[in-house]
């Protein structure tokens, strides 16, 4: 019996979220007395990283279509029965997104997409997941006997288990695609915004696109990535992957920085799961100062070219 | 084309979330519900957009109780022809997925829209699980969407960028921000809605094998630490030594 872990190297590296996931995949391999086995597109040497994570074989494959969630959902449900798999692990992210419920249909399995718990034990295997736009929490129990889990950025954590590691090669060759990928378009540069651990979020009280500047200067003094509300993106003020909350991407990170945003219960939606909020607005009265946990009641205009500043000062001290 | 578009119900986004009966039931008292906006705002323009280039028609379906009916019209008065409910609690992912795939199998659709997730369960499930009973293809957080001579061209968007690709139909895909613009249904889309067809079928059996069996709120936070505006190096200092964020 085995969990089975799939984690994949972007350009040849893996994200946080790979190790959370291989993290997740040991502690459950544990309670079921069961080896965590990891499927991964990576070549060997890097694949190798993977032991210091509770992985014990590493499985390595090639495929050019990872695009093609038909092809990488077979690639992972028959290296699940080759290994015998009771549970197929997966990081919460797009790629996923097009697996998990392919990949469930497939094993017949129980599914959690963005799982934030491990189960209490094996035999009561319930999970959270945070649902109505994290406004709440979702106890999910899982009854089929096989499980599909993508585990929720930043919610398990990373845990070191150094592990023998045996290597084995699995034969993706006999999968066809009828999917071309026709190009790969990343923008270079900065983190992108769902796995951005920093993130400096504006709104309308910027006032004009003109104005973001001290915005993007602040993002840069602190290595973060920069956000926006929704009619902020909505008219063109900024592009659409800005865009965060109920109806735009839901983050995750360790520090949110809000300025100029009123904090209306759809924004908070997509936010309110990041570990420390910090709002910025002139309005001592706006909604967003309740959620957050340190606020500044002051014109952005002064504050964010002040903070900036200080945060300069601090880096050279 | 033959277009179906899957559409469901969500409660408003300002609404209440509560729990009763021991937090094992959501408190629908006093809930308002809408189109599950990614479903109403891109999914189902988009599909209304290639069939007023192109021909043919579009379907709108739901699982659902009768009570989705009111939902169900706002989609045929802002532009899809004719409508399914079929007739369930749609108690999970899998559920759902396999009454749409029941319905959908003989019918020969050329593009099957779902949303990028439902704002209440978040799963983001439905569409994948889909195009899996169906044996299709399925591109997920398609933010772009253009048929030429039949053929597909396809923008996913991914972590920080897009996956462009091109495929020939049948297939399925979750639809994300910047497929479409938003429509406000009009009068004359209202009236309309009134006399197009929206036919009620019965469920297959399926079984449920991932269930919610609690709820429960997140942890509040502990109230909010004001900062001299006068003084942001108080506050750089608290975010490195007191929440060590930065
Ligand atoms: C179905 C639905 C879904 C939605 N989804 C989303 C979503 O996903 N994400 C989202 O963000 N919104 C969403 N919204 C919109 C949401 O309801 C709010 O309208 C929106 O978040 C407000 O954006 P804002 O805070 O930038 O602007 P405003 O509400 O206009 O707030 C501007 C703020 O800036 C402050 N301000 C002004 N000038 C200054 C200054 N000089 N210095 C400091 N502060 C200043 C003001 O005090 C005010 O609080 C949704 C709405 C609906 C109906
Ligand atoms: N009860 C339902 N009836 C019809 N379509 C649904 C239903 N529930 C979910 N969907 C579709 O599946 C998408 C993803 O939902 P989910 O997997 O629940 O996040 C939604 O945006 C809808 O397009």
């Amino acid at each position: 019996m085995s969990v089975l872990v799939y984690v994949e190297a972007v350009d040849g590296k893996y994200k946080k979220t790979a190790y959370e996931a291989c993290s997740y995949g040991f502690r459950l391999a544990q309670m079921n007395s069961a080896n965590l086995v990891a499927l991964t597109n990576a070549d060997s040497q890097t694949a190798s990283e993977l032991a210091s994570y509770g992985v014990k074989t590493v499985v390595c494959f090639q495929s050019e279509d990872l695009h093609d969630s038909a092809v990488l959902s077979s690639i992972i449900a028959d290296a699940a029965a080759k290994y015998v798999a009771n549970a197929v692990i997966l990081t919460d992210d797009s790629r996923s997104k097009a697996l998990l419920g392919r990949l469930a249909v497939k094993l017949d399995a129980s599914a959690v997409s963005g799982a934030s718990s491990l189960p209490e034990s094996a035999s009561e295997f319930q999970v959270s997941k945070s649902i109505f736009s994290s406004k709440a929490i979702g106890h999910y129990s899982l009854d089929s006997a096989k499980k599909v889990i993508s585990v929720a950025r930043n919610s398990v954590g990373i845990h070191e288990n150094a592990a023998d590691l045996s290597h084995e090669e699995f034969d993706a060759s006999g999968y066809t695609s009828s999917i071309e990928l026709i190009e790969v378009k990343r923008v270079k540069g900065t983190v992108p915004l769902p796995e951005a651990e920093l993130v400096v979020s504006a709104g309308r009280g910027m006032k004009d696109p003109g104005n973001w500047g001290i915005v993007e200067e602040l993002a840069d003094t602190l290595g973060a990535t920069t956000a926006c509300s929704r009619p902020v993106s909505d008219s063109g003020w900024r592009p659409h992957h800005e865009h965060v909350g109920q109806t735009g991407i839901a983050i995750k990170p360790n520090l949110y920085i809000a300025i100029g945003i009123s904090g209306a219960i759809q924004h908070l939606a997509g936010v309110n799961n990041s570990k420390t909020i910090v709002v910025i607005n002139k309005d001592p009265e706006a909604p967003f100062f309740k959620a957050a946990d340190y606020g500044v009641v002051g014109d952005l205009f002064d504050v964010v070219p002040r903070l900036s500043e200080a945060i300069k000062r601090q880096k050279n001290s | 084309m033959n277009l179906l578009v899957c559409i469901s119900k969500t409660p408003e986004t300002t609404a209440k979330i509560d729990f009763v009966n021991d937090s094992k039931e959501f408190n629908t008292e006093g809930v308002q519900y809408i189109m599950n906006p990614y479903d109403e705002w891109y999914a189902l323009v988009r599909a209304i957009e290639l069939k007023e280039a192109l021909g043919g028609t579009v379907t709108a379906i739901n699982v659902g109780p009768a009570a989705n009916d009111i939902i169900i019209r706002k989609a045929l008065a802002i532009g899809a022809d004719e409508a399914v409910r079929i007739d369930a609690e749609a108690s999970s992912a899998s559920f759902v997925a396999k009454q749409i795939s029941a319905y959908a199998s003989d019918k020969s659709f050329d593009i099957i829209f779902t949303g990028k997730e439902s704002i209440d369960y978040n799963g983001s499930l439905v569409g994948s699980m889909l195009a899996e009973y169906l044996g299709l293809p399925f591109l997920s957080y398609v933010s772009k969407l253009d048929i030429n001579d039949g053929k597909a061209t396809v923008s996913c968007d991914i972590e920080g960028g897009v996956e462009l690709m091109s495929l020939n139909p049948p297939f399925v895909l979750s639809a994300a921000k910047g497929l479409a613009e938003q429509r406000i249904p009009n009068m004359r889309g209202i009236m309309m809605a009134k006399r197009k067809p929206l036919n009620a079928v019965e469920a297959v059996e399926h079984n449920d094998s991932t269930r919610v069996v609690r709820y429960s709120m997140p942890p509040e936070k502990s109230g909010v630490k004001l900062v001299d505006p006068e003084n942001m190096d108080e506050l750089v200092r608290l975010l490195h030594e007191e929440a060590k964020v930065i």
